[in-house]
């Protein structure tokens, strides 16, 4: 899976939480949760409507790594390959 | 015969309109089943009914407002004939809103619907079975329609041309949804601070114990049976409340009444704005994972605006949680006619001293707003000990 179709799953997961997000006015290179309001609930959510569409499973001790929403694609883009090699 | 009445739908509504009928008359209905749909100025609740029967006769249409202890259904209980039903209703008409509202709802003076609503019953209109089973399928009410047949019967013909007016009056846009949520908080708070005395405390509680074990715990799980602070918080708080029964019930009637369970509310924000109290049931019983469970299905069903009448009608306490915008600690107003609410702040690292030792630890405010009709200090005080004793224990929780 390319980059550009992790992108559109990740703001996919986003919108089935915040479906008022507006594409336009996110920042891929600040910090997420500020700026679409996502409560500790909600990244829950985000987390596990992403293990659903590609199946990953991300531990609450990688959170820190995961601020922007750069951050997150690139982390999903590298357990991916990993999962594929 | 079974009546059933619109249950209480939380302190600050007293109203509902019927929205949809789950189920016909004939059909068997089972306790805690879902029967009907009401649209409030929150959400729309779910009317869940207490007793197994037959549902009998459907008393307020499609589309009318009514108040909360009104008839709504008649059913046949278990054995019961039809006929049987119909003599005793002939016997003793039913009664439309009762002056005695439920005991959990003891809610502000009947609004203005009542008196309309009262007329349409008692004096029901000849309408047709034909044009009765007609109106049903096409949501009309045949009470308000001007009949032609002969003495003024409702016919098919009248309910079908009914039908396309009604269309007309559908369900209140989101706007008005915020709008009307926002008036309903209003009274509810305005109440509130017109009529309980609160008393506010506040504690510090470390809380490296409990995301130590928390992190631990959350490590042997995968992402969908993890556990939020959230969730342990509730449970801390459920089972300290046992050192503080005061605090868990209602203030009924100018005198405090004890509630038989934990049943907490707990406050969401909705995402386009306002706020909604739906409780969980008997926290203190609940694992925690089932507790995260119910939590987070409370919550998506919060926002999606689908909740049970049994969850707005019997929170005993509020928690509310703000730490996730960055305060450090909250003092909220008590939700009428419960008697106590309690508040986390935010989860950081804050310095803090042990045995002489200055530490880094993260820590929580939490906070009690109280009833002091209903508790005293002291009372208060011993609470919020004993919650940060139980958030020092994780592993008991």
């Amino acid at each position: 899976m390319n980059e550009t179709e992790i992108r559109a799953r990740v703001l996919g997961a986003i919108k089935s939480i915040a479906p008022e997000l507006e594409e336009g006015e996110l920042r891929a290179d600040r910090p997420l949760r500020d700026q679409v309001d996502l409560d500790s609930m909600d990244w829950l959510n985000v987390l596990v409507a992403l293990h659903e569409k590609l199946h990953v499973d991300i531990p609450e001790a990688d959170y820190g790594k995961l601020v922007t929403l750069d951050n997150l694609v690139g982390y999903l883009r590298e357990k991916l390959a990993q999962r594929a090699a | 015969m079974i009546e059933f009445k619109l249950p209480s739908l939380g302190a600050d509504m007293d109203q509902g309109k019927l929205v949809q009928w789950k189920v016909k008359p004939g059909d068997a209905v089972k306790r805690g089943q879902v029967v009907a749909v009401v649209d409030t100025s929150k959400a729309a609740v779910e009317v869940e009914i207490w007793q197994d029967g037959t549902m009998f006769e459907q008393l307020v249409p499609i589309g009318e407002a009514v108040p909360v202890g009104t008839v709504i259904a008649t059913l046949l209980a278990p054995g019961e004939t039809p006929e049987q039903a119909a003599r005793q209703k002939r016997a003793a008409p039913l009664a439309r809103p009762a002056p005695a509202a439920p005991v959990s709802a003891p809610v502000a003076p009947p609004i203005s619907v009542a008196a309309p609503a009262a007329a349409t019953l008692t004096q029901r209109k000849p309408v047709s079975p034909a044009a009765r089973q007609r109106a049903r399928e096409l949501n009309v009410d045949v009470e308000k329609l001007v009949g032609s047949g002969p003495h003024g019967a409702v016919t098919v013909e009248d309910v079908q041309k009914a039908a396309a007016a009604v269309h007309v009056a559908a369900a209140p846009a989101p706007t008005d949804r915020y709008a009307e949520m926002r008036k309903a908080i209003a009274a509810a708070m305005s109440r509130s601070k017109r009529e309980i005395p609160h008393y506010y405390l506040s504690e510090t509680i470390p809380m490296q114990r409990a995301a130590e074990w928390l992190a631990r715990e959350n490590e042997k799980r995968p992402v969908t049976g993890r556990i939020l602070m959230g969730a342990l918080q509730l449970k801390a708080v459920a089972l300290s409340l046992a050192k503080a029964p005061e605090l868990n019930g209602f203030w009924l009637g100018g005198k405090f009444q004890a509630a038989t369970g934990v049943h907490i509310g707990v406050a969401i924000s909705i995402r386009q704005g306002g706020l909604i109290p739906p409780a969980i049931h008997d926290v203190d019983k609940l694992s925690l994972p089932e507790l995260m469970r119910r939590l987070s299905d409370l919550v998506s069903r919060a926002r999606a605006g689908s909740l049970r009448s049994s969850e707005m009608s019997d929170p005993t306490i509020t928690v509310t949680n703000l730490g996730e915008t960055g305060v450090e600690a909250v003092f909220g107003v008590i939700y009428p006619p419960q008697v106590a609410l309690v508040g986390f702040g935010r989860l950081q690292t804050r310095p803090w001293s042990e045995n002489g030792r200055l530490l880094g630890l993260p820590l929580v405010t939490a906070s009690l707003s109280a009833d002091h009709r209903a508790s005293d200090g002291i009372r208060g005080a011993r609470f919020l000990a004993e919650l940060r004793e139980r958030l020092q224990h994780p592993e008991e929780l």
